[in-house]
């Protein structure tokens, strides 16, 4: 059985990055997010999952650095953070990728920024390129490749600067459903060779309950905390026989109810 | 029919563009036939006033004289106009400060203002070169802050989230993202120059390419004037092509090669 856990202060011990006490008011109007208190653990996948309008991208963009919140703190492991860090990577929705550099000139791009020499950095690149499946693209430009080979190349440039957390940021709704599913079925695989921390904002409620280890529920106008959901789904097998375990789709029926209150 | 029409054209764009040439010069040499105007000379005739003022040298020493102010004037404009144009697009102070003296240079109908530079200046090069500038920097200007302004906001928050510093950000990620803009608006600036500088040489003195045009008109020689119109509209055109190849040989290596 999955658990539905009440909202609570989470205290357990390993936690990567915590966010305490934020609110974000935009304008000095706009209340996008509301006393939003949460713990992420080391090594697991979250998703921040709500309708529009629930501020999850701004949390995301919060905890990433690239948004101040308005008042309370991210902490990232016991630290308080202001800004980005070499300790979180960002993948974007609409991938980011400069059209005038190359794949490997992409993926070598957060080190190159921090002065990794030319060598070591496209050696880098080219491992990581190699682990999202682009091997032989190297030298292709953005625009030659498909929306779902972008995104591998924003993923493998993320992967490639060895942050402990990946934020992403809606990574697969700019793709078509079937390169969706084939991401979401390598994004379990990765996870069993990179040890790192997950955040993912998503609109999408199967992609939610199929990929993560938790569950953050936001419901919208102002963003607040509505619950935290724990699947307990084993992701071990073939990442296609998830989709039929009834765990799977009876969880997903679970939060469907829950948020359909929120969707006219 | 169709079909193997396009694919023709994609891999010979030249020999179209050659034959629309030659279509709109027979249709010339036709109206110039039908003698409907009396100042209006054949295509060839027009040819052959080129081939003449070029021969004798007198369209070589013309181009001399006129490009000295454009040359200086574009140049001038080019680096000020980017910088302020660059400056306008990263700051808001700048903005506020700069960017109205340029809408109104832009808007303003500078033919107008050009006797007054004369008033000031007199009728030295400096006028000839203020001309160029005037007509050439709000629009080098204008689109130089604009392509910085258009920069995908998430390329920035992408170099940010990277820990790239401000100086990262602007010469990594803005200046290349804003430069196919950019160089939208060098080749629409330098096309303008062009105007700044044969306006000059026709209002203030005649001097060079406006030196030609006044005095061919004044002797009734209107193949000559036709044929100096059509160098000054030519040599305008493979000026601002070549520069568009420069651009991608440059700044964009994405597209060379496709």
């Amino acid at each position: 059985m999955h658990m539905t856990q009440p909202i609570v202060a989470e205290t357990e011990a390993d936690q990567i990055i915590e966010v305490a006490g934020i609110h974000k008011v935009y304008n000095e109007t706009v209340t996008a997010l509301k006393d939003i208190n949460l713990g992420f653990g080391r090594g697991e996948l979250t998703s921040l999952l709500g309708p529009s309008g629930c501020g999850k991208t701004t949390l995301l963009k919060i905890i990433s650095g690239l948004l101040k919140p308005t008042s309370g703190e991210i902490r990232v492991n016991g630290e308080t953070v202001t800004g980005p860090g070499p300790e979180r990577a960002f993948v974007f929705q609409d991938f980011a990728l400069m059209p005038w550099a190359t794949v490997l000139k992409n993926a070598a791009f957060g080190l190159e920024l921090k002065g990794v020499g030319q060598k070591a950095r496209e050696d880098k690149a080219r491992h990581y390129i190699n682990e999202v499946g682009l091997a032989g693209f190297e030298d292709k430009y953005p625009h030659e490749l498909s929306g779902g080979m972008r995104q591998r190349v924003g993923l493998a440039r993320a992967l490639a600067v060895e942050a402990e957390v990946l934020l992403m940021d809606e990574p697969f709704s700019a793709v078509d459903e079937q390169t969706r599913r084939k991401f979401q079925e390598d994004l379990i695989r990765l996870r069993e060779t990179e040890n790192k921390t997950f955040i993912l904002v998503t609109h999408s409620i199967e992609e939610a309950v199929y990929l993560s280890d938790r569950i953050v529920l936001l419901s919208p106008r102002p963003g607040r905390l509505k619950q935290v959901v724990t699947p307990e789904i084993d992701r071990s097998g073939n990442p296609e026989a998830i989709r039929r375990n009834p765990e799977y789709l009876d969880l997903i029926d679970d939060i469907w109810a829950g948020l359909r209150d929120y969707v006219e | 029919m169709t079909g193997a029409l396009g694919v023709l054209a994609d891999n010979t764009p030249v020999l179209w563009r050659l034959l629309s040439l030659a279509l709109f010069f027979a249709a010339w040499e036709i109206a110039g036939r039908t003698n409907f105007n009396y100042a209006f000379p054949t295509f060839f005739e027009t040819m052959t006033a080129l081939w003449e003022m070029t021969a004798d040298g007198s369209l070589f020493s013309a181009y001399l004289r006129t490009l000295q102010p454009l040359v200086i004037g574009l140049v001038f404009s080019l680096a000020v106009g980017v910088s302020a144009g660059v400056l306008m697009g990263l700051r808001r102070d700048a903005e506020w400060i700069t960017l109205p003296v340029f809408i109104t240079m832009q808007a303003a109908p500078m033919a107008a203002l050009i006797p007054l530079i004369t008033f000031v200046y007199g009728i030295g090069m400096t006028s000839k070169v203020l001309a160029v500038v005037m007509l050439a920097m709000p629009v080098i200007a204008i689109n130089s802050y604009k392509s910085v302004r258009n920069v995908s906001p998430s390329l920035v928050d992408m170099c940010k989230s990277f820990q790239g510093s401000r100086r990262q950000q602007v010469f990594r990620i803005i200046l290349p993202a804003a430069s196919p803009m950019m160089f939208a608006g060098i080749r629409l600036g330098v096309a303008e120059g062009f105007s700044g500088a044969v306006l000059a040489e026709l209002l203030i003195t005649p001097t060079g390419i406006g030196d030609l045009i006044t005095y061919s008109r004044s002797v009734a020689q209107f193949d000559h004037m036709y044929a100096v119109i059509l160098s000054i509209v030519a040599f305008a055109v493979i000026t601002v092509s070549l520069l568009q190849l420069l651009e991608t040989k440059l700044f964009r290596p994405e597209k060379r090669g496709t």
